[in-house]
């Protein structure tokens, strides 16, 4: 068992080969093979999760750093003192990671197998799903910024690569698919900006981008850590020892910062030796306090966050992913890729700890995004935008939660929402399934021998208007849909209960007992969202699966193959399971038959400022009561109401709440209003810097005017004297061959041409003068 | 140190000689496939030649190495003078790499076969490699200059014969920016050398390090800067540099798919080797001082060079703009004047000539194909060609700078380079780092309309597939890309011996020069 970390790299491996393998042959194999390549691939790497889950568990948490072999090193300058190697790390946190992302992941794979049948670019489709996998076990075992870097814009590639995944279809949606494809990697490279410029930072700061050194323990304070402390004087005193050997051998030090290239420790260690000693640090010319420095680090790193966890300013991008086939919708959008922002902050917890403005902004840019996302899914039609919006949301509030200093809260309700969202994502997704063979069906039975027909007939399988009464059609969806549900809008005893629970009780700690402003503001706001969370979910239970069918297509949906439904199942009935993972203490007592604070004990092996909350009941009820009130609300609105003949929306017939239904339904104008702000001006700017600029004024204008005609001028002054005079016949015998070969010359206009020939001749001439000179030196 | 015997610098060196001298005896109208087999194999033997340099060079001699020295011009202080170091054997590594893909990819150019005259192009082809390497490892001022100037007749009548409707304007164009750039290089050369004594680098070098030459600094406007200038100036027209930058996409516009490559390929890079081997060592104050200003006028090309080209309709222009940008980024590494920008920006000029050659083989291939450099009458493209349309797509990215792939290593280290620069520092960094941004802005642009979206045009449903010449020239840069990203000290070891000797020469320099200039 001591053995298994050794294992790590087959992790990232295995899905790597599965996606070679399907992507240079899977044209050639037939879809059960290819889908069972690219799941057992994943199935496999679950499995060494699994084993190094087992070992952790079994070794006190002992974390452990690996290289792998063969890849002998990465960026290596011995002489500007950056050593960055490919190394991975097995610890809690990136174990955790693990789990959910090869877990769901292979829940995702199966389920692709059923939805993504037929597919003439099945194996490709596959081949990405195990690529995405690969690169995003790179970012979570990554024991550097930069490999996890590495791992950031590879799975962002693979979101590229995914929600452009129809990008040939016909009629521009293809095109759409492709834009869409295309803005959600502009759009995270904005986010990717920000963690190019926190490595910089922190590579000057601290002299390395690793997280621990290896035989570095991330959390000194841990009493379990007790009988390894002798391990961690040792690197100190190693530290020490290199510190004088450095200096005895007269190596250059190449930065004012001192500590740089000799130390032995990761940046957090660092950041927190630094912060003790009240050092500053230099780049350059400019010269910072260490706490500024990790101010403005942490800043980047959230401009980071925001772009790939879809936060205020830049999650635009991610309703418009929603392009993608819906597993990808799942698996990237949903689940795994869009924490990796929330992962990032995690793992950086011990520099959040120390900038307050940064925790501030983050708690605000969190809390916003949970509310305005949580607006705008009221009014969304399409079942897929409601998710989409719920995700931004509820990435909101793990962001808020790191910004209170609840990491290990934010990385739970990131563990709880990846089984109910991929759940409610796959579930929407056997939804969309059952509506276009239903339509399929309808279509057909009504316009026999006239197929063509049919197709032609404008109808979306997304819109939840054309649903409706699918419960009885589709039951096993029904049940999961609504354990999805529940779990999402916080209902005791589903896990988003507890794990919301968790940050609200967090963020009024914060308030209370820190002192600290954000802490209520967070609190409050979230609450609210929590409010809209239950409500546009219930809303969408109501339209999809309540009532009466409203189409012909609802009417026929059949239930989706077992294929697909099975991962529901087994993702349904994490979504009642996670939250015992972690309960807290006080709470009905269940902490015995559970054990308290499981997760978090866990995860404060390596995330050293994970604490634990304690149990509200004020709290938990207040929130169990805005979630039922809210369900309650919308169960009266759109189940027992519904909507009317034209299909309206009940919120915009009944005339008050009309403007704020129309400004959730425009999503805020939020895209237009981008478009305007930035994106019509960056275009204009391009067209005029490369038309009028560049072109007309410095290609044309400056190169005729005043270079050409200036040349002339000079041509005109040398080549009277020159030409009549000195080498008149010695260059005649060269003049004739440019001619001959510069034959095509004649068809420009014949004054510019002149002097253009002249000018070569010049410059043949100054090169012979040249290769003449020893002659001349002899002679 | 000098060396009488023969040099495998110098082999490497006159190896497209012999190639150029066998073509010299076959007859075009009965051996063009031996005339083109015969340029091949010449270029893959060249490769193969430099490779092994690669594995003579001492990774921990910082110092010139395979040196032969023989003395031509003494009373002038003038030598046939050659040897490789960390700055330069990467760079002739390149230049016979890209030789190799841009004949394999003459071999599939219909304006070859249009106009005829074959012979004379591959001939052109191995006199441009001689040239090339003879840029890189000649150490003597003149005969570097000799070469400097050579490089220019064989891409002048590739581009002036066999280019695009407006080639001959593209070509003169070309050939006069650059000469008159290198009418300065040669005053200050010709004065430099009289002032030492010698026109052999390494001896001015040690002679400036150990003080008995120097050139009298007191600020932006002394002796010293306007030497520094005349070097300066020819190498940034050649790279080019905002503003210098207006022959560039005619050129490029113009020139036949192989002149594209090794034009953005290598020629562009013999400017910026350029200001490390000639700028740096021999006026290091006024490089120091002038640093600030080199800066800034790199960060407004790499942002202007990717915001106009992504204004661009036409896929070669795009190309061509985006190198504007890409150059701005290595030249910005130079002047940072320290270990971590200016080895990233040795090996960005070899990512450099990867990536962008990459490019330009596919928009060649796309050309042949179409007969258009139009990006509106593609569109699918990737659909009528899987294969070409992932190795485009890789190509893209590593353009890009896209983690794993060779292109971010270089702007990776250039940019860390360059915050924690003396001489530039974080707000440079922080402008050009948004150069990242804009990157992914045009190239994904292209690549969306070309090859993304409906398959819609018939004459794309029918476009024909790739030859092997085709893939064979597109295989080695893709490899190349790959193993560069993941392991990239194996490129970064044989240069740092030579960039740490550098960055140790100059570092007095920058700390007392960036106190005396504001």
């Amino acid at each position: 068992m001591e053995n298994y970390p050794v294992l790590v790299p087959l992790i990232i491996l295995i899905p790597s080969i599965g996606a070679f393998i399907n992507l240079f042959w899977g044209a050639r194999l037939s879809e059960k093979w290819v889908g069972s390549i690219g799941t057992i691939a994943s199935g496999l790497a679950f499995l060494v999760a699994v084993l190094l889950f087992v070992y952790l568990s079994g070794s006190n948490y002992q974390s452990v750093v690996i290289d792998p072999p063969l890849l002998d090193g990465w960026i290596r300058l011995p002489s500007g003192g950056v050593e960055i190697p490919w190394q991975m790390r097995v610890d809690t946190l990136s174990v955790t990671m693990m789990l959910v992302v090869t877990g769901v992941g292979s829940l995702i794979h199966v389920y692709s197998m059923g939805y993504m049948h037929g597919d003439p670019q099945f194996h490709r489709f596959f081949a990405y799903l195990n690529m995405f996998l690969a690169f995003m076990l790179v970012l979570v075992t990554g024991n550097n910024l930069l490999m996890l870097f590495v791992g950031w814009e590879g799975v962002g590639l693979c979101s590229f690569l995914l929600i452009g995944f129809w990008y040939g279809k016909a009629k521009g949606v293809g095109w759409k698919n492709s834009n869409a494809a295309r803005k959600a990697f502009i759009v995270n490279r904005i986010g990717d900006f920000g963690v190019l410029m926190a490595m910089f930072l922190t590579f000057w700061t601290f002299g390395t981008l690793d997280f621990y050194k290896p035989g570095e323990i991330a959390n000194p304070g841990l009493a379990s850590h007790a009988e390894v402390e002798g391990g961690q004087a040792e690197v100190a005193a190693a530290e020490a020892g290199d510190a004088e050997h450095a200096a005895a051998s007269g190596e250059p030090v190449f930065t004012d910062n001192e500590h740089i290239v000799t130390s032995q420790l990761g940046i957090f260690s660092q950041a927190k030796r630094l912060i003790d000693e009240q050092r500053t640090v230099s780049f350059g010319s400019l010269t910072l306090p260490i706490g500024t420095v990790l101010t403005l680090i942490t800043l980047f790193m959230l401009l980071g966050a925001t772009g790939k966890s879809a936060q205020i300013p830049l999650f635009v991008w991610l309703p418009d992913a929603m392009a993608g086939p819906t597993p990808v919708s799942a698996l990237i959008h949903a689940a795994t890729m869009v924490t990796a922002g929330v992962y990032l902050m995690v793992r950086s917890n011990v520099f959040f700890h120390y900038a307050e403005f940064t925790s501030l902004v983050v708690t605000l840019i969190g809390a916003s995004t949970a509310i305005v996302a949580g607006f705008i899914a009221i009014g969304q039609w399409d079942i897929k935008k409601v998710l989409a919006y719920s995700t931004v949301s509820q990435l909101g509030f793990m962001v808020a939660a790191v910004g209170v200093g609840a990491y290990g809260a934010a990385m739970f309700h990131l563990v709880t929402h990846a089984f109910f969202k991929a759940l409610l994502f796959l579930g929407s997704g056997s939804v969309i399934h059952g509506m276009e063979h239903g339509h399929h069906h309808a279509a057909h039975a009504h316009n026999h021998g006239d197929e063509h027909h049919a197709e032609e007939e404008e109808f979306d399988p997304q819109d939840m208007r054309n649903m409706g009464g699918l419960r009885h059609r589709m039951p096993v969806t029904y049940w999961t849909y609504l354990i999805g549900t529940l779990a999402l809008a916080g209902i005791f005893p589903f896990a988003g209960f507890w794990s919301k629970d968790e940050i609200l009780a967090d963020s009024w700690l914060a308030g209370i007992v820190d002192g600290n402003v954000s802490g209520y503001i967070a609190f409050g706001v979230l609450l609210l969202a929590a409010g809209f969370t239950a409500f546009y979910m219930w809303r969408q239970v109501s339209l999809v699966f309540l009532g009466q069918p409203r189409t012909e297509a609802a009417r026929h949906a059949p239930e989706s193959v077992p294929s697909m439904t099975i991962p529901l199942v087994v993702l349904a009935v994490l979504s009642v399971a996670a939250g015992f993972f972690n309960v807290p203490t006080g709470a009905l007592g269940l902490e015995n038959v559970f054990g308290a604070h499981r997760f978090t004990f866990w995860l404060e092996q390596s995330v050293e400022y994970a604490h634990a909350g304690t149990f509200q009941w004020v709290i938990a009820l207040g929130a169990l009561v805005v979630a039922l009130g809210a369900m309650y609300l919308a169960d009266g609105i759109y189940r027992r109401r519904g909507l009317d003949e034209q299909q309206r929306d009940p919120l915009y017939v009944g005339g008050g709440t009309r403007p704020l239904w129309r400004l959730s339904n425009a999503r805020l104008y939020w895209d237009e209003t981008y478009s305007r702000l930035f994106e019509q001006p960056f275009n204009r700017t391009a067209k005029f810097l490369g038309d009028t600029v560049d072109w007309a004024f410095l290609h044309d204008y400056v190169h005729d005017t005043v270079i050409y005609k200036g040349f002339n001028a000079i041509g005109d002054l040398l080549a009277r004297p020159i030409d009549l005079g000195l080498i008149d016949g010695a260059v005649n015998g060269l003049g004739r061959l440019t001619q001959a070969i510069s034959a095509g010359l004649r068809r420009v206009q014949s004054g510019y041409v002149r002097v253009y020939a002249l000018s070569l001749l010049l410059g043949v001439v100054l090169v012979i003068i040249v290769l003449l000179l020893p002659l001349l030196g002899r002679g | 140190m000098e060396n009488t015997g023969l040099s495998l610098v110098t082999v490497v060196l006159f190896l497209p000689m012999i190639g150029f001298l066998i073509l010299l005896f076959l007859r075009e109208q009965t051996q063009l496939q031996t005339i083109k087999y015969v340029t091949l194999g010449t270029s893959l033997i060249t490769f193969v030649a430099s490779l092994l340099l690669w594995a003579a060079l001492d990774i921990n001699n910082p110092a010139l190495q395979m040196v032969q020295r023989i003395d031509w011009l003494p009373q002038y202080g003038i030598s046939f003078y050659v040897g490789v170091d960390g700055l330069s054997l990467l760079l002739v590594v390149l230049s016979t790499f890209i030789t190799v893909i841009a004949t394999l990819a003459s071999f599939r150019t219909h304006a070859l076969e249009e106009r005829g005259r074959q012979k004379l192009y591959y001939l052109f082809m191995l006199l441009l490699e001689w040239a090339m390497i003879g840029v890189f490892v000649v150490q003597d001022m003149i005969i570097f200059f000799i070469f400097w100037e050579i490089t220019l007749v064989p891409m002048y009548f590739m581009i002036g014969i066999w280019g695009s409707e407006r080639r001959v304007y593209a070509a003169v164009k070309f050939f006069l920016y650059t000469m008159a750039g290198s009418l300065l290089m040669l005053l200050a050369i010709l004065y430099v050398g009289t002032a030492a004594g010698t026109f052999a680098l390494p001896e001015i070098t040690a002679m400036i390090q150990n003080g008995t030459l120097s050139f009298p600094f007191d600020g932006l406007f002394s002796p010293q800067s306007f030497l520094f200038l005349g070097f300066f100036i020819a190498f940034a027209v050649k790279v080019p540099m905002w503003p210098l930058h207006s022959w560039l996409p005619d050129a490029h516009v113009q020139a036949p798919t192989a002149g594209s490559i090794i034009l953005a390929g290598v020629l562009l890079k013999m400017g910026t080797y350029g200001m490390l081997r000639f700028c740096l060592p021999m006026f290091p104050e006024a490089s120091v001082a002038w640093a600030p200003v080199v800066g800034v006028l790199a960060v407004i090309g790499i942002i202007y060079g990717a915001w106009v080209s992504y204004a661009q309709t036409d896929m070669k222009k795009l190309v061509a703009y985006s190198s504007v940008s890409h150059m701005g980024f290595i030249v910005l590494g130079i002047f940072a004047l320290n270990a971590q920008g200016i080895s990233g920006s040795i090996l960005q000029m070899v990512n450099h000539g990867v990536s962008t050659g990459g490019l330009f083989l596919i928009v060649g291939m796309l050309y042949e194909r179409r007969h258009t450099k139009e990006m509106a009458a593609f569109g699918g493209i990737w659909t009528a060609l899987p294969v070409l349309g992932g190795l485009a797509l890789l190509i893209s990215l590593s353009s890009m700078g896209l983690p794993g792939l060779n292109g971010f290593v270089g702007e990776f280290t250039i940019l860390m380079g360059t915050l924690g620069s003396q001489s530039l520092g974080f707000v440079f960094a922080l402008f050009a780092t948004t150069g990242v941004i804009l990157a992914a802005v045009y190239m994904l642009y292209f690549y969306q309309r070309v090859f993304m979206g409906e398959l819609d045009k018939e004459e794309n449903r029918q476009i024909e597939k790739l030859h092997w010449s085709e893939y064979a020239a597109l295989v080695p840069l893709v490899v190349a890309i790959i193993l560069i990203g993941i392991q990239p000290f194996i490129f970064f070891q044989p240069m740092d011996a030579s960039v740490g000797q550098l960055v140790t020469q100059m570092q007095p320099f920058v700390t007392s020069v960036v106190q005396l200039v504001p």
